[in-house]
């Protein structure tokens, strides 16, 4: 378990971790969500105690990295595939973390194995591809077996095969019962790796909670409607229900918030009211994200700025170009 | 004892360091080979044929030495494994320690080569009694390497660990060995002061090298005292780095 209670980071004036407390649980997978340039990295070095904090205090199981004994064996983490020497091999990468935490010998190769590098061992680390140098980190941060384990963006840059491998491998390590902590800027893959959210936007926290829970209350769903008696179905919508939330004009159809696809399928057909079209759309995860973190965005562009600005009014008669759709 | 192993191994698993270890050797002994074929009584009247005059060019080695040091905590920095060090070990201050000591010991190694080897192969090529290892000036000449080299590592090592980056620290380490310090002496009137409180000049006192003729007279230390000297400087130095790398964020 790890725990972070009021971290903040300074750097000069700029703020880039503020306040923030937030747990993550043994046993699940927590994504750390957040845009580029929100502090994730940061709160991750604190947490492994390469950055002090400028105030605040994080610890693992009850505990301060710093005070933990040979701590390999209780945290492993991958925080930049790309920190290791490119002259060395694997092995010897390996061989020098394992010796740092009296890791026996037969360990890396174990780990090596279960990445799926043995092979490659004794080639120096420097002409490894994204995916294997992503393994290599993987296998040094499952070198001590450790009960927390810490990936910053690890899907960053690998091809689909790659992205599922490490999305099971999380998996995997959750269900040994282990703390998995793992940053990411895309929420789409956070909702299929991940079971608990931490969202940060500007080092402070937007959100805890689980997946479902973010998904259902940042996302909106709607239900388009076509029918040639639109007009009454509109009217008897309008008398039926409180629930309603919206009803917009888009193009010949209606735009419905509030109400579920069957409750106006049931009221059409009890008023004998001809559908052409009754489809349910979920807003996209990337769409609820833009929208919690929005004011957050460290680093915008000019473009950016003036579309959010327009869509608080336009967004209801947008087209759904960037729902999901997920029926019909 | 793991930090030790730990570092052992990053330090020879790469090949920069045998490479500049080979180099820190090659070119003294080499130097030292061209030395005593050119030179004899009658072409150089001044030259002492001394154990201490063997030892001439082992300022090349120590340069070479310098390199490999700052090295091994440079790239550290550079390609960021100084962070899965301290992920390793925390208490920056044996990851450290444990690096300086592994340095250390192979600079002592190399200076170890550099003494002997210099003087053996300067003797084949001149044998007669000057050159035996008969007083302490003598063997302190040769075997003194071994503690000139070690602490010439540290202090390398040291200013690794400030600086941070290979070329920022080479050459700070270069320009100071082999320009500032001579240059220090061609100030006027002070110079020559200022010189004498310089840490290689310092080394090479103790080492007993003679100075390009220039008059070694009126020092104000003696050969150990000199010693005790620049390692007194290599532990500020190393300790100020070891100081920053625990306060700094890695």
């Amino acid at each position: 378990m790890i725990e972070a209670t009021g971290l903040t980071k300074h750097y000069g004036r700029t703020v880039a971790v503020d306040n923030l407390s937030f747990t993550v649980a043994e046993g699940r997978v927590t994504g750390f969500l957040g845009p580029n340039g929100a502090g994730k990295s940061t709160t991750m070095r604190m947490v492994l105690g390469l950055d002090r904090p400028t105030s605040g205090d994080v610890r693992i199981d009850g505990q301060h990295y710093h005070d933990l004994h040979q701590p390999l064996r209780t945290v492993g983490a991958l925080l930049d595939a790309k920190w290791v020497h490119p002259n060395r091999s694997a092995r010897d990468h390996l061989r020098w973390l394992a010796a740092a935490s009296k890791i026996p010998r037969a360990r890396v190769d174990e780990v090596l194995d279960l990445v799926g590098l043995t092979g490659v061992a004794g080639k120096r680390a420097g002409g490894f591809s994204l995916g294997m140098s992503q393994r290599l980190g993987i296998a040094a941060a499952l070198l001590g077996d450790p009960r927390v384990l810490l990936f910053d963006e690890p899907v960053n840059g690998l091809d689909p095969e790659g992205i599922l491998w490490i999305r099971k491998f999380m998996h995997r390590l959750a269900d040994e019962g282990r703390t998995v902590f793992v940053s990411s800027h895309l929420l789409s893959e956070m909702a299929l790796t991940a079971q608990d959210l931490v969202v940060i936007g500007r080092g402070k926290l937007i959100y805890q909670g689980t997946v479902e829970d973010f998904v259902e209350h940042a996302t909106e769903s709607t239900v388009l409607v076509r029918s040639p008696q639109l007009d009454r179905l509109r009217d008897l919508l309008r008398a039926e229900g409180s629930e309603i939330t919206e009803i917009t004009e888009d193009g010949d159809a209606l735009r419905i918030g509030g109400v579920a696809s069957a409750a106006i399928g049931e009221l059409a057909a009890a008023n004998n009211i001809v559908l052409h079209e009754l489809n349910p759309q979920v807003g996209s995860l990337e769409q609820a994200f833009i929208q919690l973190t929005g004011d957050t965005v460290e680093y915008r562009t000019e473009e950016h700025r003036s579309e959010e600005h327009g869509a608080g009014e336009h967004r209801a008669g947008e087209p759904a170009g960037n729902g999901e759709v997920t029926s019909g | 004892m793991s930090l030790l192993t730990a570092e052992r191994i990053k330090l020879l698993s790469t090949r920069s360091p045998w490479w500049c270890g080979l180099l820190a050797i090659v070119l003294p002994v080499g130097f030292t080979v061209l030395l005593a074929t050119q030179v004899n009584p009658t072409n150089a009247p001044g030259f002492e044929f001394t154990p201490a005059a063997t030892q001439g060019t082992a300022s090349l080695g120590r340069a070479v030495v310098m390199v490999l040091a700052a090295l091994a905590v440079t790239s550290e920095y550079r390609f960021g494994t100084i962070r899965s060090t301290f992920q390793a070990a925390p208490q920056r201050v044996a990851a450290l320690l444990a690096k300086s000591a592994v340095v250390v010991v192979l600079t002592a190694v190399i200076g170890a080569v550099v003494g002997f080897g210099s003087w053996a192969v300067f003797r084949a090529l001149h044998s007669g009694p000057d050159l035996d290892l008969v007083t302490a000036a003598d063997w302190r000449s040769v075997a003194g390497e071994v503690l000139v080299f070690a602490l010439t590592g540290a202090l390398a090592l040291g200013v690794g660990i400030l600086v941070r980056q290979t070329a920022g620290a080479v050459a700070i380490l270069l320009v100071y060995a082999l320009l500032v310090e001579g240059l220090i002496g061609v100030i006027p009137k002070v110079g020559r002061d200022i010189q004498h409180w310089m840490p290689f000049f310092a080394a090479d006192r103790f080492l007993g090298i003679r100075d390009g003729g220039d008059d070694l007279q009126n020092l104000p230390l003696g050969p150990w005292a000199y010693l005790a000297y620049f390692a007194a400087i290599t532990v500020v130095v190393l300790g100020a780095g070891i100081f920053a790398a625990v306060r700094r964020d890695a």
